[in-house]
């Protein structure tokens, strides 16, 4: 379960983030929100890529204050643009990356990287440079490498943003599939139309926190 | 372009540790400069060409390496011949031929990672100074990975430019690609962090 108490976060006095105080323990979370308005800030929180100004951040049992490094292993993040995600110039190689940090033998790395590959279609691309790939491709890729450290959640930052229809359908079918509790900020609503539950920011702080028939509607006032 | 040049196969050079051919280019690049004779360089680099159908590619990848530096093996000729003679430019041009073939060669059969884990290997008596091997491969490593990325994004800003009549412009291109590249690098960073990357 995540739990947030009263957390600020300020840039150069601004503040980002505003005061929030939630629990989230649904399988299927969206965040939607006007560019600025904290939603990003807000899930760079939740695997420790942001400290809090003030408040608390917890992550089951690991404070995010004090425990950034492990939480960063329980809590994966894709990011909207794969190109920045991708640090290795050769597919299988950049999915080991992680793995490496986990001191895990070679026989384990290489079982891992060849089953995520097959789960998503690119085991022919094991040895391609990983700059060749469609953008979907990346993107699967990008997820492939957070995939094989076995995080217990996921965060996907607008993961669709950048994809044609085709990439988009299969990023989203890749998400549904996954077993872990995923967390999706993004400007595609109906992505996220069929989660358990979407929270709405406006000026850093949550304005609705609803269902995604209620939350999305409420948005779509917000935005016209 | 220069990331992602390995090619996969199981070839006798592709399955030698990644150390032993970095040391054999080493070695071979040293040795063609104390080599006078020509005829001797040129059974050097005969046995270097055969290298390749014996790894597997073909003269077309064989090609592929020569070809870029094919006018540089032209002017340096051309530059001995008016200096010396012809066999001092045959000696320049082979040695050339020789060390980058070889080296086109070590690329195509050994993985990036491979190269890298020799790079830390080699690095690993360096740490009691402060040096931090894995830093300075991944480092390397990324290098190699964002070279195309850089590029692309040079090519769309100059597009972008074009578009809107400022082709000639340097500066137009320059400021853009600084800023998208340090933007770039501050990503990265990140996910570099959200990868769970430990070097201590």
């Amino acid at each position: 379960m995540i739990t947030l108490e009263n957390v600020t976060v300020e840039f150069d006095q601004r503040r980002v983030l505003d005061d929030i105080s939630l629990s989230l323990c649904e399988r299927r979370i969206g965040i939607v929100g006007a560019n600025g308005s904290g939603k990003s800030t807000f899930v760079r929180l939740l695997n420790g890529l942001q400290v809090a100004s003030s408040g608390i951040v917890r992550v089951d049992d690991f404070d995010a204050a004090k425990d950034g490094r492990k939480l960063r292993r329980h809590v994966g993040f894709v990011f909207q643009n794969p190109d920045n995600q991708i640090v290795y110039p050769v597919v299988e190689e950049d999915i080991a990356f992680g793995l490496k940090a986990l001191k895990l033998p070679k026989d384990e790395i290489d079982r891992r990287i060849d089953e995520v590959l097959a789960r998503y279609d690119l085991s022919d691309f094991k040895t391609h440079s990983s700059h060749l790939l469609s953008g979907g491709q990346k993107q699967l890729l990008a997820i492939s490498g957070v995939l094989v450290m076995a995080p217990r959640y996921i965060i996907f930052d607008e993961p669709t943003t950048l994809l044609d229809l085709r990439n988009r359908n299969r990023v989203e079918r890749a998400i549904a599939e996954l077993d872990q509790t995923v967390i999706t900020v993004s400007h595609d609503l109906d992505l996220i139309a069929g989660y358990d539950r979407v929270l709405v920011f406006e000026n850093g702080r949550i304005a609705c926190d609803d269902v995604p028939a209620i939350a999305i509607a409420r948005y779509r006032e917000m935005m016209a | 372009m220069i990331a992602g040049l390995y090619i996969d196969g199981n070839s006798a050079l592709h399955r030698a540790a990644a150390g032993l051919k970095v040391l054999a280019l080493v070695l071979l690049g040293t040795g063609v400069f104390l080599i006078p004779d020509w005829p001797v360089l040129a059974v050097v680099l005969v046995t270097v060409f055969v290298l390749y159908p014996v790894s597997g590619f073909g003269p077309r990848i064989l090609w592929a390496q020569i070809r870029p530096i094919l006018w540089l093996l032209v002017l340096f000729f051309a530059v001995q011949l008016w200096l010396n003679d012809w066999q001092a430019g045959l000696v320049v041009v082979f040695r050339l031929a020789a060390i980058v073939s070889f080296a086109g060669l070590v690329t195509l059969t050994t993985k990036t990672s491979d190269m890298l884990a020799a790079l830390e290997r080699a690095m690993t008596p360096l740490a009691r100074f402060g040096v931090n091997p894995e830093k300075v491969s991944l480092a390397f490593s990324m290098v190699l990975r964002f070279i195309p990325v850089i590029a692309q994004i040079g090519h769309e800003i100059r597009d972008a430019q074009r578009a809107r009549g400022l082709d000639k412009s340097v500066l137009a291109l320059v400021v853009p690609l600084i800023i998208r590249t340090l933007k770039t690098a501050d990503d990265v960073a990140d996910a570099i962090d959200a990868r769970s990357f430990d070097p201590d």
